[in-house]
C-alpha cells in the first residue's frame, strides 16, 4: 500500500496555507487536503503509511520545515496551533490514546511568518512548499 | 486583615467564540465578576442586509461548525413564517431527524471530551483516553454516528448546503435511511451506557431556582419547532420573542446579554428542555434518567451531563422511529414566495433555545435580522452560577477554584467550551 499525504490549513490564511498547497500540488502521491482535522482519524483509517504536512509557528526562521515521526515521539502541543477545537498534535494524541494511529505517521511541519487572513504566502514558505513537494514526489516515486 | 485576590481567565480562544472570565474577591465576598463573550453574530447580522431571504440559511450556519443545523432551522423557520409557508410533515420530519444528527454529534462531543474530563480529574479528552479507551472510542463512534446522518441529509456534515427555506434541496431515499438503522441502533444502547456512567460522576451540592425557558411543541419533545415556554408563565409564539426578551450591552463584552424584561436571567438548553418537556420524552429516556436519579426537574447544573446523555438516549430513539416510519416526499420542498414581511424563528441548537428575527422587502431582500444565540441568553445565568458557587468556597487555593468554576462554565457547553481546556488562567493575591 502507498502512502497518503494530508495537506492541512486554510487556503486563504497567508501561511497557514503551506499544507494545502502541497497537498494540492502533489502528483505521483495520492494527497487530500483538509481545512481542520477533525476527521483526521477516518482519513488514516485503513492506511499503514501517512504523512501529515501542516504549517507550525514554533519560534523558528520561517520556511524551516521540520519532520517529526509521530508514532515514536509526541508532537509539541503548542507549535500545531488551530482556530478549531482540536489542533493536530491533540488528534494524534487521541488517536494514539485509542490506539488508532496509523503503521507509519510522519508529520512536515514548515514554519511560517503570517497568518492573518487574506495575506499572501510568505517567499520563504512557498519554497518550503516546494521543497517538500520534491521530497515527497522522490520518496513517492 | 483584607484579603483580595483576582482571577483571570485571559483567553478562551476558539473559533466558536472568544471570550474570557475576571473574577475578584475581597474575603469571602464577590467584589467583582465578569464572563465575556466576544460572539461573531453582530457581525452576520449586518452582512445578512441586502442579501436575499433565500441565502439566510447557508450565511448563518457559518456562525457555527459544532450546530450549523440549528443555524439552518432557525433561519428557515423565520423566513418561511415571513413567507406564510407551511411545511408538510414529512419535510418536518426529515428537519427533525437531520437535528437529531446535530443533537447526537454535538451532545456527543461535550459529554465524553469537554465534561466529562472535569468530573474524573482529567485535563482534558486526551489525557482522559489513555486510561479509558475503550470508552472514548465508544464517544468518538457516536459522534461520528450522527455526524453520518447530518452528511446523508445534509450534504456534508460541517455547514450541510442540503437544506433551504421550505425543506430540502433533495430528500433521501429508503435506502438511503435503511443504512443508518444499525449504527444507530448500536448507538442506542450505546447512549444508554453513557447514562449510567455519567450518572455515577461525583456532583457538588448545587442547586439554583431557574426560570427554564425552551421550545415547546403539543405533539413532540420539541427541537425543531414549537412555542416558547417557561416554568414561571411564559408561553408566546415566537413572534413576540421582542415583546418578552431584551437584548443588552454590557461594557465589558462585545456580546449582547439576553435577558427577560424587567425580571432578569433565564436558563436555556438541556436543563430547561429536560425539566419543561420530561414528560415528551420516550419511556426509556425517562426511566434511563429516572435510574440516573434525576427526577422529572433538574436544578442542579453539574448534572447537566446526565440530561445530556438522556438526549442522546432520546435523539438515537427518535431518529430510528422518523427512519422506520419514513416515506420519500414528493416534493422535496414548498415553494416561498418573499413579501414584504417580518419572520421570526426558534429551535432548539443542543445548547438551547436560538432565535432569529428577518425583516424582508417584497422583493425578498433582507433588510435587517436579528440572531440570538443560547450562549448570550445565558450568559447572566453563568455569571449568576459563579457568584452563587463561590461563597463557601474561597478557601479552595485558587487551582481548586478555578477548575470548579471553569467546569461550572461548562455546564452550559458554551460554543467557546472547546477552549475551556486550555485556559491561561492568572491569580493575583493583595
Amino acid at each position: 500500500m502507498g502512502r497518503l499525504v494530508i495537506g492541512l490549513g486554510h487556503p486563504d490564511r497567508g501561511d497557514d496555507a503551506a499544507g494545502v498547497l502541497v497537498a494540492r500540488r502533489l502528483t505521483s502521491v495520492p494527497s487530500v487536503a483538509r481545512s481542520d482535522c477533525s476527521d483526521l482519524m477516518d482519513l488514516w483509517e485503513g492506511e499503514e503509511d501517512v504523512t501529515v504536512v501542516d504549517a507550525i509557528r514554533s519560534g523558528r526562521l520561517p520556511g524551516t520545515v521540520v519532520r517529526f515521526d509521530a508514532i515514536a515521539d509526541r508532537l509539541p502541543t503548542r507549535s500545531f496551533a488551530s482556530s478549531h477545537s482540536f489542533g493536530l498534535a491533540e488528534i494524534v494524541e487521541l488517536a494514539r490514546a485509542v490506539h488508532r494511529l496509523p503503521a507509519r505517521l510522519d508529520i512536515y511541519g514548515i514554519e511560517g511568518a503570517r497568518f492573518e487572513v487574506g495575506s499572501e504566502l510568505s517567499p520563504q514558505v512557498a519554497s518550503a512548499v516546494s521543497t517538500v513537494i520534491d521530497e515527497l514526489e522522490r520518496a513517492g516515486a | 486583615m483584607h484579603s483580595e485576590r483576582d482571577l483571570t481567565v485571559d483567553y478562551l480562544a476558539r473559533v466558536e467564540g472568544e471570550g474570557a472570565m475576571y473574577l475578584k474577591l475581597q474575603d469571602d465576598e464577590v467584589v467583582d465578576l465578569q464572563f465575556k463573550i466576544f460572539e461573531p453574530p453582530r457581525f452576520f447580522e449586518a452582512l445578512l442586509a441586502g442579501r436575499r431571504f433565500s441565502e439566510a440559511p447557508d450565511i448563518t450556519a457559518r456562525i457555527c461548525g459544532i450546530c450549523p443545523i440549528a443555524y439552518q432551522t432557525s433561519a428557515c423557520n423565520a423566513m418561511e413564517d415571513a413567507a406564510g409557508v407551511e411545511i408538510p410533515a414529512q419535510l418536518q420530519d426529515l428537519r427533525r431527524l437531520i437535528y437529531c444528527g446535530e443533537w447526537i454529534e454535538s451532545h456527543g462531543l461535550h459529554v465524553y471530551f469537554l465534561h466529562a474530563p472535569d468530573f474524573l480529574g482529567y485535563a482534558g479528552g486526551i489525557e482522559m483516553a489513555a486510561d479509558f479507551p475503550d470508552l472514548v472510542r465508544n464517544g468518538l463512534r457516536l459522534k461520528k454516528i450522527g455526524n453520518h446522518l447530518m452528511t446523508v441529509l445534509g450534504g456534508r456534515e460541517i455547514h450541510p448546503v442540503n437544506v433551504k427555506v421550505g425543506g430540502f434541496f433533495r430528500v433521501p431515499t429508503r435506502s438511503e435511511l435503511d443504512a443508518l438503522v444499525a449504527d444507530l441502533e448500536w448507538g442506542l444502547e450505546a447512549a444508554v451506557d453513557t447514562v449510567r456512567w455519567v450518572s455515577e460522576f461525583p456532583f457538588p451540592d448545587f442547586e439554583r431556582d431557574y426560570e427554564f425557558v425552551a421550545v415547546h411543541h403539543p405533539d413532540e419533545y420539541a427541537i425543531q419547532r414549537g412555542r416558547i415556554v417557561s416554568n414561571r408563565g411564559i408561553d408566546i409564539g415566537p413572534g413576540q420573542w421582542p415583546d418578552i426578551f431584551e437584548e443588552e450591552h454590557v461594557e465589558w463584552s462585545n456580546a449582547l446579554h439576553a435577558r427577560i424584561k424587567e425580571r432578569g436571567s433565564y436558563h436555556v438548553g438541556p436543563m430547561a428542555r429536560y425539566s419543561l418537556n420530561f414528560e415528551q420524552l420516550t419511556s426509556r429516556a425517562q426511566a434511563e434518567a429516572q435510574r440516573a436519579g434525576l427526577g422529572p426537574t433538574c436544578t442542579n447544573p453539574f448534572r447537566s451531563v446526565i440530561v445530556r446523555a438522556v438526549e442522546l438516549v432520546f435523539a438515537f430513539e427518535e431518529a430510528l422511529r422518523l427512519i422506520g416510519s419514513y416515506r420519500r416526499p414528493e416534493a422535496p420542498a414548498v415553494e416561498a414566495h418573499p413579501r414584504s414581511s417580518t419572520g421570526h424563528g426558534v429551535s432548539e441548537a443542543p445548547r438551547g433555545i436560538l432565535y432569529h428575527r428577518y425583516a424582508m422587502d417584497g422583493e425578498g431582500l433582507i433588510e435587517s435580522a436579528q440572531i440570538v444565540p443560547p450562549t448570550s441568553q445565558n450568559q447572566l445565568s453563568i455569571e449568576e452560577d459563579l457568584r452563587d458557587y463561590i461563597p463557601g468556597r474561597t478557601h479552595l487555593s485558587d487551582e481548586t477554584l478555578q477548575w470548579q468554576l471553569e467546569q461550572a462554565i461548562r455546564n452550559y457547553d458554551p460554543c467557546i467550551s472547546c477552549a475551556t481546556h486550555f485556559l491561561d488562567l492568572s491569580v493575583e493575591r493583595i
